[in-house]
């Protein structure tokens, strides 16, 4: 395998191990796109973030998971710009990060989307997406009054924007102001945007939020398409069926620190994971009536459950499988 | 009453220099606000950097009308700077803070008493407009009922207003110009993408700076003096006025807005004095009529808002889900 050329991998199904060595907190990447080390933050003597050693896999989707507060998207914030951490050195690709601005983070080819979606609700879905595009010579104030000289790009844009928003499914909505839009469109929107950026590596802050279960199947298959473009991506979410649908690697985060990592297979199983976060009965999708009745076999074996005893039901009603069901 | 004169005074209004001075001022605030999303409410100390720069460069540093006209320039662009330096990289309101107290900082300091060899204080500045109607290239005579001075800056003034629109059209359907409304509608989403807020921002303020300065000389040519009381925040208030009546983020809007402004502002005087003299009305003199038409204009405001908000000229659908 160590003879392959990098050029022919096919990152969909290369299965070469991420970490060098152990799968502990901070351990080495065999291909790191991103090096954080020491990267701190606190808000009045809280420590938001308190990133000992982190390295982000190349080529790779890596989810960041952990209970609310625990940093992620001040993470996000800091590894991005939009935040300056109060210590610690942060690169992509090699190049430092440290006092870089968020804008030219993003020309770098580190491009994020918001967890509270920003679009730009007054101009089309089309301008939405022309926007986020890179190189286009009439944003510059010498040339804008001259058609000629960005005309030319501004077709390529165009082009680019179609192929993007055919994919993303929101053709039919390019001449619709992106208010117009719902919740969850308008987080496809924001995808699609940032990829006219052409990034090396998205950053996606809690993509599947507010966003319609029709769609989520559509979103994930995006996300993972990313990868076979060559993109890494990096996203937090609490859906644990998304994480462990498509991500590569975990992260789990809890109160600024990393506390585990890896697979996310390994990390769902790890102790400290379940008690910080996932919570004892994480692995029953209760989405079935099989899961429902998987969780109730679970919580009469379980010493601290009351289902079984003889208090049962004293919370809520028992829950009753057929009626899950029409759904 | 005499109708007849009162609607052409009504129509004198349309295109009287003063009216080409509020619509160059109210596009120059389309370019910060309509379309940047920059809370400027010091509009009127641009106008007054632009009128005292021309007019002190001319008279205290003998300068002739051209260098005057860039020193207005460019001290509106300084001014845009000193203003802008410190703000852009904070919230929107914070720049409508400092705007709103630095034109009044500007209108103090020309007002103040140890500047009167250069500013003439109070009473203001006088005699700086020989040059620019030395360039009069209409002989002397009557056009359409106005003399060859009242022709030539009407002319100027106009012309102004109309190159200045088609460049900020030209500018705004631009990927430039794409960049400022992203800014307006969400500028971290916009830095995201990999553009430098700060820097459009600026160049916004600047521009939108510079129509304000432009329009303070064509606002004092025709007056022939410039004086510190005409530059107050009345001033700035009365140009948002035209930019809300017309339309905020739109070219044709703050000049159609302007023209509205004072047609209903002559019309309301003519036909209150003409009412007054005429006995209908007893109960007003025509000192309380003149401030009566500014309650009717805020009336007609707050009418607009109402029944038309995205004034005249907007497009009612970006205003639906604001």
């Amino acid at each position: 395998m160590s003879e392959m050329n990098e050029q022919d991998i096919d990152y969909m199904t290369d299965s070469r191990p991420i970490a060098v060595g152990e799968n502990l907190p901070g351990c080495k990447k065999r291909d790191p796109i991103v090096v954080a080390e020491g990267v701190t933050r606190s808000f009045g003597g809280i420590n938001a973030v308190d990133v000992e050693y982190l390295e982000i896999p190349r080529h790779k989707i890596t989810a960041l998971i952990g209970p609310n507060g625990a940093g992620k998207t001040t993470l996000f914030n800091l590894l991005t710009g939009f935040d300056t951490p109060n210590s610690g050195k942060w690169q992509f690709e090699g190049n430092s990060l440290a006092g870089v601005s968020s804008y030219k983070v993003a020309r770098m080819g580190m491009v994020r989307t918001f967890q509270l979606t920003k679009v730009m609700g007054k101009l089309t879905v089309m301008e939405n997406m022309r926007l986020g595009a890179a190189d286009q010579p009439g944003e510059r104030l010498s040339k804008a009054l001259f058609k000629g000289m960005w005309g030319g790009r501004e077709r390529d844009i165009t082009a680019q924007a179609d192929v993007l928003l055919q994919k993303f499914k929101l053709d039919a909505k390019k001449d619709d102001y992106a208010a117009s839009l719902s919740g969850g469109q308008r987080k496809l929107l924001e995808m699609a945007r940032s990829l006219m950026v052409r990034p090396k590596l998205v950053m996606l802050d809690e993509p599947m939020a507010g966003v319609n279960p029709a769609l989520t199947q559509s979103l994930l298959d995006h996300i993972k398409n990313l990868k076979a473009e060559g993109m890494t991506v990096l996203f937090v979410e609490h859906d644990m069926n998304m994480v462990r649908h498509i991500a590569d690697w975990v992260v789990v985060m809890a109160e600024g620190k990393v506390v585990a990592e890896g697979p996310p297979g390994e990390v769902m199983k790890n102790p400290a994971v379940i008690d910080a976060y996932l919570g004892a009965h994480h692995d029953v999708d209760l989405g079935d009536a099989e899961g429902i009745k998987e969780l109730e076999a679970e919580l009469v074996a379980d010493d601290e459950s009351v289902v079984g005893t003889e208090d049962a039901g004293i919370l809520s009603d028992v829950v009753e499988p057929n009626k899950e069901d029409r759904k | 009453m005499d109708f007849g004169f009162i609607l052409s005074s009504a129509l004198g209004e349309l295109f009287s220099p003063t009216t080409a001075a509020y619509a160059l001022a109210a596009l120059g605030l389309a370019v910060h606000f309509g379309y940047s999303g920059l809370l400027n409410f010091g509009q009127a100390g641009f106008m007054a950097v632009g009128a005292y720069g021309f007019a002190i460069s001319t008279l205290t540093f003998k300068a002739p009308f051209f260098i005057g006209l860039l020193i207005a320039i460019l001290c509106s662009v300084i001014f845009a700077f000193i203003l802008g330096i410190p703000t852009l990289r904070l919230r929107a309101d914070y720049l409508a803070i400092v705007t709103i107290a630095s034109a009044e900082i500007v209108r103090y300091v020309v007002t103040t008493n140890q500047l009167t060899s250069v500013t003439g204080s109070a009473n203001g500045l006088a005699a700086f407009e020989g040059d620019f109607y030395a360039m009069n290239p209409f002989p002397e005579g009557s056009y359409m009922g106005m003399n060859n001075r009242d022709f030539f800056i009407r002319v100027v003034g106009w012309a102004l207003v109309i190159v200045c629109c088609l460049l900020v059209w030209l500018l705004m359907r631009s990927p430039w110009g794409r960049v400022l409304k992203g800014i307006r509608e969400d500028e971290n989403a916009v830095r995201s993408l990999g553009k430098n807020v700060y820097s459009y921002k600026m160049q916004a303020l600047v521009i939108g700076g510079v129509l304000g300065a432009l329009a303070g000389m064509i606002f004092t040519l025709p007056r022939g003096a410039v004086q510190p009381s005409n530059y107050g925040t009345e001033l700035t208030f009365f140009l948002w006025t035209c930019l809300l009546l017309g339309g905020m983020a739109t070219v044709l809007g703050p000049v159609i807005g302007a023209m509205i402004f004072w047609v209903v502002l002559s019309l309301t005087q003519s036909l209150l004095y003409g009412l007054i003299e005429s006995g209908v009305i007893t109960w007003l003199t025509t000192v309380q009529a003149g401030q009566l038409r500014y309650i009717l204009v805020g009336v007609a405001l707050m009418l607009l808002m109402i029944f038309r908000p995205q004034g005249v000229f907007g497009n009612k659908k970006e205003l639906a889900f604001a």
